[in-house]
């Protein structure tokens, strides 16, 4: 490792912080461009996935579950990347990586459930939020008057839409089938009898679409029976969701769960728990890729969990709740083999035990919506963040 | 028959049951509320005795983690596993029949609903061989006591204790402590609060959950050499010394005592009673039910210090809790009204499968926070399809097919819309008129 102890002072004062660069405006709707967005449920151990190993005080502060640079993968400043990652390896070489490892929402009170409510919804504070930011991204890309004729932007991958993807525009959603498909007299008669209600009626139509469109573009290469949402399932889902948006009349928006990050006991280190989910990930993220084939270059990924876990280990070699964490940015359309953002170092913690939060998750992902999808400035303030003005896009993502 | 008083019987049946048998409508409708009400004064079926009790299964458990550690045997770990799998479906087996054959479908319901509330889950799979008896012993005998006694049922029992890893917690300064290098898990403490009692915005901070993760230390499982193996046991060498102090009161050293006082403690807050009856509410109105409901509801759990029976009358009070049609069935739900109206309860083989594939598949909810009781978390363009074919698969199976007009009837006295009675008279089959039974949106709805 050759990190010192001033890469660090360096990375505290912003020195590898992008400054702004240009950026093109796109007026039009996306086109070719791809958006994926990957919730991980639980709470991801920033710290574990994207160890600090230079920060002179990671491996005190962590104790036993303190990851040795010689098992990492050594990235840049003094961070490494965890071995279970080791797939992405080649895509940070490549430049199509981009590693954010001190990132948070604004939320402070550890609990799963609201801190992934806002996660999803945007918003800084806890509302009744009954939309999420990425459908009201969709509302800017879609206007009302185009709905009707289903443009299949957004994608809802594993059944149930998320919180992030509910809202006005209608979401497609896709899973592998784990019932038998219903006789098709059946499936019509059901059609006029779920005509007039709002709930069903609309939601029979567009999963049928969907189940026609999946069932031509994934044939007999479909994932079979639902498998969770755990490490092991997550490629596969990945993989057909490339499948589905690398269709030239597929959507181009989609969104992704994997569960598992809550890990409380025996977290692991170069095996375990944690290894074997970020390993999943990791297959994931890789299996995506190769499934969007050419569509790649023209993608962004972005892999985001409600908050971090303490830094120091527990009582049961785990960590608990926490506050910062990491975010995962990769694509061909971004600008990656960079660490990304601050660093507060682990000298000062928030709460004297959790990593502080310098960049804020939705400034991130500003800063994609604005650069990758074309939603200037103004409307991302007005509609999709509407309470986080403050929150600069991030500058310079992506490439130019 | 007058059509209001069908219409009441059909929301009784619907909310307060999962759904009627043939003929039952009629019956109910001589005083729905009544029907309601009645249903509480029964003693609590405690299913099967045959079932095994957790201090056994858990001693087992317990040995066979410790031989397979030792002799690494693949072929033990076959034969547990698959005679945990046939523990695991006796049991959603029973609870499906004391539901869909049962005179007291609201008990069914209420179990349902606080082992939700209460959710242990499987995706641990060390507590496979006891989520089942769980339920049985720490949710049922409750579901018309008080609210406390529940509370400390569940949080005492194995299945918790080993879901949110109360049982690796250990006191810091705990004599086991400070000969190791292991100590405190504040999982349990933190749900405790959060879902169990006051909820997320009942007022506590960071500091009352680690508060009372120290007072819970020593809260364990007998091990194996200790003669109440399996049962819930106080190590007091685990259990971190001194007072504590948790949301601005202090609990005085007193071991296992300081625990059961603070649980005690918060089961009575004002929050707890809130959070309890918002989730009552949820279930039994409407996704987003009226406030003065909730106050209502929350000011009988206040003023009864939690007595659950009189709570649940408030709610079978409540006039909000009488619209037709107010909620969406979750898939365990439609599931047992299929059977309860089609006389046919498939075996528990099907039951898990057709649970799995819609995202509801007993004792396995994702998270501790349980399942949701909104229609927007189960109804998507996917979910429609699966419902939808789940009720057509279960229509192909049963033995003896009525006739889906007359079952109609049954089911719902008038309040079918023509639309859905023209469907299902015009439908091609037998088969598929019952299916587009299941399948209505009336049907589909409580």
């Amino acid at each position: 490792m050759g990190t010192t102890r001033r890469d660090f002072l360096g990375m505290a004062a912003g020195a590898f912080a992008v400054a702004g660069l240009p950026h093109a405006v796109f007026a039009a709707a996306p086109g070719d461009r791809r958006f994926v967005v990957v919730l991980l449920r639980g709470a991801m151990d920033g710290l574990a996935a994207v160890p600090p190993v230079g920060d002179p005080h990671y491996a005190e502060k962590r104790g036993v579950i303190a990851l040795d640079a010689d098992a990492c993968i050594a990235l840049d400043h003094g961070f490494a990347l965890n071995p279970g990652l080791k797939v992405l390896e080649p895509y940070y070489r490549r430049g199509e990586l981009l590693l954010v490892p001190a990132s948070g929402n604004g939320y402070r009170t550890r609990s799963h459930f609201d801190g992934q409510d806002l996660m999803e919804c945007g918003l800084s504070a806890k509302t009744r939020a009954t939309d999420g930011w990425l459908n009201r991204a969709l509302a800017l890309l879609q206007p009302a008057s185009n709905r009707s004729s289903d443009k299949r932007l957004g994608l809802a991958v594993g059944g149930a839409v998320p919180l992030l993807l509910r809202g006005a525009v209608p979401v497609a959603t896709w899973e592998p089938a784990g019932v038998k498909v219903a006789d098709a007299d059946f499936v019509t008669a059901l059609g006029s009898l779920y005509q007039h209600d709002a709930l069903f009626g609309p939601a029979l139509q567009l999963g049928l679409k969907t189940q026609n469109f999946s069932d031509t573009v994934l044939g007999d290469s479909a994932p079979k029976g639902p498998g969770g949402f755990g490490p092991k399932a997550f490629a596969p889902l990945a993989g057909a969701a490339g499948k589905l948006l690398a269709a030239e009349d597929g959507p181009r928006i989609a969104a992704l769960e994997m569960l598992g990050w809550d890990t409380h006991v025996a977290q692991g280190t170069t095996q375990g728990r944690l290894y074997e989910n970020l390993s999943g990930l990791a297959d994931g993220f890789d299996a995506l890729a190769q499934n969007l084939g050419p569509a790649w270059k023209n993608t962004v990924v972005i892999a985001t969990t409600e908050f971090g876990r303490t830094v120091a280990v527990n009582g049961t070699n785990g960590t608990d709740h926490g506050t910062g964490t990491a975010m995962f940015v990769l694509g061909g359309a971004v600008k990656g083999g960079r660490i990304y953002g601050d660093w507060p170092g682990l000298g000062q913690l928030e709460d004297n035990r959790d990593l502080r939060v310098a960049t804020d998750s939705r400034s991130i992902a500003k800063g994609v919506l604005r650069d990758h999808l074309g939603i200037d400035s103004a409307s991302l303030n007005a509609k999709v963040f509407p309470d986080a003005a403050a929150l600069k896009p991030a500058e310079g993502l992506l490439r130019a | 028959m007058v059509a209001a008083a069908l219409t009441n019987a059909l929301v009784a049946a619907t909310r307060f049951g999962y759904a009627p048998k043939p003929g039952e409508l009629t019956t109910i409708a001589q005083d729905p509320r009544g029907w309601a009400l009645h249903q509480l004064e029964a003693k609590p079926t405690l299913l099967d005795p045959s079932l095994p009790a957790s201090p056994g299964m858990v001693a087992e458990f317990l040995r066979a983690r410790q031989e397979f550690r030792q002799n690494k045997d693949p072929d033990s770990r076959k034969t547990e596993n698959q005679r945990l799998r046939a523990v695991y479906l006796a049991e959603l087996d029973a609870r499906m029949h004391a539901a869909v054959d049962g005179d007291a479908p609201l008990q069914e319901r209420l179990v349902r609903f606080w082992s939700n509330h209460f959710t242990v889950s499987c995706v641990r799979p060390i507590i496979r061989g006891f989520a089942g008896a769980f339920e049985r012993e720490a949710i049922r005998p409750h579901i018309t006591g008080r609210f406390v006694d529940m509370l400390l049922a569940a949080e005492r029992h194995p299945a918790m204790l080993f879901y949110l890893d109360q049982v690796l917690s250990i006191g810091p300064n705990s004599p086991a402590g400070r000969r190791q290098r292991r100590g405190l898990n504040e999982n349990l403490a933190r749900e405790m609060m959060e879902l169990h009692t006051l909820g997320v915005d009942g007022g506590y901070t960071q500091d009352d959950v680690e508060a009372l993760a120290r007072i819970l230390t020593g809260w364990s499982i007998a091990r194996l050499n200790d003669p109440n193996v399996g049962q819930f046991h106080f190590y007091p060498q685990l259990h971190e010394p001194g007072a504590q102090r948790l949301l601005g009161k202090t609990y005085a050293e007193s071991g296992y005592d300081q625990g059961e006082l603070a649980l005690r403690d918060l089961a009575a807050y004002p929050a707890t009673a809130t959070h309890i009856a918002t989730k009552l509410a949820r279930h039994f109105i409407a996704d987003d039910p009226p406030k003065e409901s909730v106050q209502r509801i929350a000011a009988v759990f206040r003023e009864t210090g939690g007595d659950l029976k009189r709570v649940t009358q408030a709610v079978i009070r409540e006039d909000a809790a009488w619209k037709a049609f107010a909620k969406v069935r979750a898939p365990e739900d439609l599931l047992i009204a299929c059977c309860r109206v089609t006389g046919f309860t498939p075996p528990a083989q099907f039951q898990a499968q057709t649970l799995r594939a819609l995202d509801q598949q007993p004792f396995f909810a994702p998270q501790p926070e349980g399942w949701s009781d909104q229609a927007k978390d189960w109804i998507g363009p996917e979910a429609v399809l699966h419902r939808a074919d789940c009720c057509e698969s279960l229509a192909a199976r049963l033995p003896n097919p009525p006739d889906p007009v007359t079952l109609a009837d049954d089911v719902f006295g008038e309040a079918l819309p023509d639309d859905a009675g023209q469907a299902i008279r015009r439908a091609a089959s037998r088969r598929e008129g019952l299916a587009l039974l299941l399948a209505s949106p009336e049907f589909q709805r409580r």
